[in-house]
């Protein structure tokens, strides 16, 4: 019920929510994964194929990243495997 | 020598142009020999900001092209002296801006003058990145509003490592943040980003906040930069922002909510 919401100590307060979100929105942008090399979808793809052959894994339990630290980039590959 | 100043933002329509149009007033009105250049080649549209739409001749490319001289292309401001503008194209062709061709007029007008303010196109592409490419320092503007800020946080990533002065890796490009259409009074309802989320998000010094309002809409209307608009808070804002870059302790202001007094209320008093 909309009218309920005028007694609510904590208002809708919106500028809250965004800014949550653009704190991880620039994050990521930031993190280096939004311009990372153009090949990492495709490399992501053909990694996840090479552990199928052994283990069937779903999407999601594939995290994959690249960051930069100091000089260094590193690929980050994690993937969780299924309980047997 | 000159310094050279680029008012980018990322997004479109966060109020690059008028700032460009103002700040480069405010430094001509502080006696400084300014010249502001539109490097939105295609979409020209600092001309009619700064009312100078009739006087066009010869624009930015083909003073490159070498169709024209610098001096002919260059048009002097009616009202002040120090202050001149270099028109873009509206040629459509998207590579009419080369690096070697800008390189060569800013050098040229280095000479001259003692501030040179490049008008960003919006987006990430040639026109906006050859603007940024040669700055000493950035104007950053930006709306309290979610895809102004990120795309001000990816411009920023432009700059400090893409920027000449970041390739040469002896400075960086010195950056300055400007909140652009700021409401008090959202902000105190939490409707709108504060200026210290803004500030928190972009980690970039705050050189001055200019409120919303409406005579930002009528001066463009009439072609005059918002900044000779006396008595009005954005021309104010932009006055006290031009002081700060100038060196000058001015403290910020339109950054609370005015509370309206009765009087007002019923009069409607602006």
């Amino acid at each position: 019920m909309d009218w309920l919401k005028f007694f609510r100590a904590e208002k809708n307060n919106t500028a809250k929510t965004a800014k949550d979100r653009l704190m991880l929105a620039v994050a990521y942008q930031r993190s280096g994964q939004a311009n990372g090399p153009s090949y990492l979808p495709r490399l992501r793809e053909e990694l996840l194929g090479v552990v199928r052959k052994y283990i069937q894994v779903p999407d999601e339990a594939v995290q994959f990243s690249v960051q930069r630290e100091g000089g260094l980039e590193v690929l980050e590959l994690n993937i969780t495997l299924p309980d047997q | 020598m000159a310094k050279i100043i680029v008012v980018t933002s990322g997004k479109g329509g966060v109020g690059k142009t008028t700032t460009s149009a103002s700040f480069a007033t405010g430094l001509a009105m502080r006696g400084h020999k300014t010249a502001v250049i539109d490097f939105d080649v295609g979409l020209r549209n600092l001309d009619l900001i700064m009312g100078v739409e009739r006087r066009v001749v010869f624009d930015f490319v083909n003073v490159i092209n070498g169709e024209a001289t610098l001096k002919q292309a260059l048009i002097k401001d009616k009202h002040l002296d120090k202050l001149h503008i270099l028109a873009a194209s509206q040629t459509r062709d998207k590579d009419a801006l080369t690096t070697e061709g800008v390189e060569k007029v800013l050098n040229d007008l280095a000479q001259d003058f003692d501030f040179i303010v490049c008008d960003s196109p919006a987006g990430i592409e040639r026109g906006a990145f050859l603007a940024m490419y040669f700055a000493d320092e950035a104007l950053v503007v930006t709306n309290p509003e979610v895809s102004s800020v990120r795309d001000s946080d990816r411009v920023l990533g432009i700059l400090s490592s893409k920027a000449r002065l970041a390739e040469k890796g002896e400075t960086k490009v010195k950056e300055h943040l400007v909140l652009t259409r700021y409401n008090p009074a959202r902000v105190a309802k939490g409707e709108m980003l504060s200026l210290e989320d803004v500030k928190e998000i972009l980690a970039i010094p705050l050189l001055g906040v200019v409120p919303e309002s409406s005579s930002v809409l009528t001066c463009s209307n009439s072609g005059v930069p918002v900044i000779r608009e006396e008595g009005s808070d954005a021309g104010l804002a932009y006055q006290d922002l031009v002081a700060r870059f100038l060196g000058d302790e001015v403290p910020h202001r339109f950054i609370t909510e005015q509370k309206k007094g009765l009087f007002s209320k019923l009069f409607g008093a602006t």
